[in-house]
């Protein structure tokens, strides 16, 4: 598709509830051709990292936000030119528009025009006379982010320009409280009684928001300089993520962890064998984890609260088993937990496919917002390094997370023909139940851990 | 004061007028031996004779257009479909000429055409629908939707001493669920003025019929959550109450309209349009619809509660409101 006139690049909405993203890399430099669909940036957000296709075909005439900034959704990042067209450069990025934002949840390879400035603020403001809105000053684009903030052009409602436009207020200088920021009819009239009240002699000064800038270095002071020998680097939006999510999980849950070593050489066993069977027919591996997975999916039909959640006061369980798995990503700098749903319609083979599959996807940057959300039970396998314990973290809001660790061969004691006990080789492995202990009692954990076991001692490959 | 069911009040204000005025009679199927299919006219052929509580044949046709003559000729009929869904084959008469009569050639038609409507109960595509848009409408004719006992004795009454060919459409799900208080005496429930259901400042929920009840409940729900809902029953579409709607909406500025009728053209549609028209610059999100999906009624039951909006539909559409 080449395009007849400039199209804009928006931040996209990744998700319902993502509200900002981080550019992390841009694929193309300034003045580079791109067609449509092709890869032009890489982002991340709180949710997912992705790339993003280019709108459109063209140049990249113009990179508005550069690496490692972050911007709210909607916001424009970049300009796709059509070929030959002369250069125009702007200033800063633009906030978003109620059109881009709606444009950047629609095909991303949706052609359009680009909405003008005026456009937008004709949409905006339908009361007769328009509220004389601040010169949006040129600003330099280390100060656009922190001015994003507060300045986004978002959509004022009928009823809030009338009351706007009747008090002569500005309306971006309030905080809005409905649905992504925006200003509601309540929060005008709060700010009308609340701002007249507090300061009528001087407009200059802004009455003070509903809620004002508390001073945020309460607990820490200001941030330290580096010492010497030390490099400081901004958090990516998935380590903010990550942060956020295990420091509350560890508010929310009461963690307690059981642990029970399983033998897996008849699992071994059937490995060696599957893996021939497969890679010729599926092109798939067999691995210990697909084992694991589908074993976790059967017991769990038998402890609902394990595959459950505490919501409010309430125990919620489920008929069905939405599977997550805890993936490293391939830079080492984070993790993803993308989710197989309705597990448990899966046999051994689709288990492994599905694994492989999203594995796959995570590490591409392939996932789609949808992959990483509604888990109801989690595994995470960091036995691949050799670990053989460990007290994961429970991912919010499920109940419980396994943790799988390395299969090694280990003198073990076992029966023989004649029940006699014997010292054999056998390939073990240790598990680890982490439970909430609101919900999942000791006795409760060490018993799905066994069954858990019994599954997999005695697999029995008839029903797969 | 008496507590009676919807369908008892009815029968109540029919007695009433058949009682007090021999011009008004009643002319349907099954409405005389067997006292209707719902027992609206039970007793009625004994108390007032077949010459004024009449059996008719299965045509539609005929009743309404017997009706619109007898109504020309100085009667005031009282029609009963079996079902609100058989109005069809009267399509005819009512649109083209009783609707039109008193434009056309200055006679009144004082007819009122009793419709047993909606669904709730497994009826099926023929015999649950709220066909009540399509006759809004069509000028001439008169809507009327009661929703509690007293309203339905009071609209029924007021529909048999207006002029005009009125369609009573009373729900079938309320005939013996809904009790309540009716005064004993004789009463009207004037037209065009709708029913403050529910006192509320967040959000105006407009509706009618049985989903009233349907609003009241996921009001109710929300209250405990700290969302004040509006609830203005109508009582009548045609001719409906604008002016009550608009400051409700003034007041709230968010409005949230519920029928049981399909989607595409229900009354909603207009409600929804005049709110944009005449208080846009009151409005602090989107006019909203909830009624059922654009398909004929389902027979099935998992299907039907499907179909006709819940209690948790509304509670939805009203928190997403409130959210937006």
């Amino acid at each position: 598709m080449a395009t007849g006139t400039a199209v804009d690049v928006v931040m996209p909405q990744m998700g319902v509830s993502v509200s900002e993203g981080t550019i992390t890399k841009w694929l193309k430099s300034e003045g580079e051709a791109i067609a449509a669909d092709e890869s032009l940036l890489e982002i991340s957000t709180d949710k997912v990292d992705t790339e993003v296709p280019s709108p459109a075909t063209g140049v990249l005439q113009q990179i508005l936000a550069q690496e490692g900034e972050t911007v709210a959704v909607g916001t424009k990042i970049a300009v796709i030119a059509p070929e030959g067209a002369p250069v125009e450069r702007q200033e800063a990025p633009e906030p978003p528009t109620a059109e881009a934002a709606a444009e950047a949840e629609a095909a991303s390879g949706a052609e359009g025009e680009a909405p003008t400035q005026q456009k937008a603020e004709e949409a905006q403001a339908p009361a007769p006379e328009p509220v004389p809105a601040p010169e949006p000053a040129p600003a330099p684009p280390a100060q656009a982010e922190e001015g994003n903030g507060r300045r986004e052009a978002k959509f004022v409602s009928p009823v809030v320009a009338r009351i706007a436009a009747e008090h002569n207020i500005d309306v971006s200088s309030i905080e809005g409280t409905g649905r992504g920021g925006r200003v509601t009819k309540k929060d005008i009239l709060a700010y009308v009684e609340h701002g007249q009240a507090a300061a009528p002699a001087a407009p200059a000064e802004a009455p003070a928001p509903a809620a004002p800038e508390a001073p945020k270095a309460a607990a820490p002071a200001q941030p330290q300089e580096p010492q010497a020998g030390e490099t400081v680097e901004p958090m990516s939006a998935m380590r903010k993520g990550i942060a956020e999510h295990m420091r509350r999980s560890l508010d929310t849950s009461a963690h307690v962890t059981s642990s029970i070593e399983i033998d897996m050489t008849r699992i071994a066993a059937l490995r060696q064998r599957l893996k021939k069977e497969w890679a010729g027919s599926y092109g798939v591996n067999p691995t210990y984890l697909a084992f694991v997975a589908r074993a976790v999916v059967d017991t769990l039909k038998d402890y609902p609260w394990i595959n459950g959640e505490i919501r409010g006061d309430s125990i919620v369980t489920r008929n069905f088993v939405n599977l997550g798995f805890a993936v490293e990503l391939a830079d080492g700098k984070g993790l993803i937990v993308p989710v197989v749903k309705n597990a448990e319609t899966l046999n051994l083979l689709g288990m492994a496919k599905a694994i492989t599959d999203i594995a796959q996807r995570a590490r591409d940057k392939q996932l789609l917002p949808d992959d990483v959300q509604g888990g109801t039970f989690t595994i995470t396998n960091p036995g691949g390094y050799g670990t053989f314990h460990g007290t994961p973290v429970i991912s919010q809001p499920q109940a419980a997370i396994l943790g799988t660790y390395a299969v090694v061969k280990r003198p073990w004691v076992v029966e023989d023909e004649d029940g006699q006990d014997a010292i054999a080789i056998r390939s073990m492995m240790n598990v680890t139940l982490t439970y909430d202990h609101r919900l999942v009692d000791g006795a409760l954990a060490g018993r799905f851990l066994r069954d858990l076991r019994e599954r997999l001692q005695s697999w029995d490959e008839s029903t797969e | 004061m008496a507590v009676k069911t919807y369908l008892q009040a009815i029968s109540d204000g029919l007695r009433s007028e058949m009682q007090r005025d021999k011009r008004v009679f009643i002319i349907g199927e099954d409405v005389g031996v067997y006292g209707g299919a719902f027992k609206v006219t039970q007793g009625f052929q004994e108390e007032f004779g077949p010459w004024r509580v009449i059996d008719a044949p299965l045509s539609e046709t005929a009743i309404v257009g017997g009706c619109t003559g007898a109504a020309i000729m100085g009667m005031r009929p009282v029609a009963e479909m079996q079902f609100a869904d058989f109005i069809s084959c009267a399509w005819d008469h009512l649109v083209t000429v009783a609707a039109k009569q008193r434009y056309r050639a200055g006679t009144p038609v004082p007819i009122t055409v009793r419709l047993p409507s909606g669904g709730g109960f497994s009826g099926g595509p023929f015999h649950s629908q709220n066909p009540e848009s399509s006759f809004a409408h069509i000028p001439g004719l008169k809507v009327v939707c009661p929703a509690t006992p007293a309203d339905a004795k009071g609209l029924l009454i007021e529909a048999i001493q207006d002029p005009n060919p009125v369609l009573y459409f009373e729900h079938k799900h309320l005939y013996r669920r809904i009790k309540d208080e009716v005064p004993e005496e004789r009463y009207t429930v004037p037209f065009g003025e709708a029913r403050l259901h529910r006192e509320g400042d967040d959000i105006s929920l407009i509706t009618w019929g049985a989903m009233v009840y349907t609003a009241s409940e996921a009001a109710q729900k929300l209250e405990e959550e700290g969302l004040s809902v509006e609830i203005l029953d109508l009582r009548t579409l045609a001719p409906w109450d604008k002016g009550a709607v608009l400051r409700s909406v003034e007041k709230t500025s968010k409005a949230l309209i519920l029928h049981e009728d399909t989607h595409t053209g229900g009354f909603g549609a207009e409600i929804a349009a005049t709110i944009s028209e005449d208080a846009f610059e009151n409005l602090d999100a989107p006019v909203r619809r909830i009624a059922a999906p654009d398909t004929p009624v389902p027979f099935s039951p998992p299907l039907e509660k499907a179909f006709i909006p819940q209690v948790e539909d509304v509670v939805a559409g009203l928190k997403e409101l409130a959210e937006y």
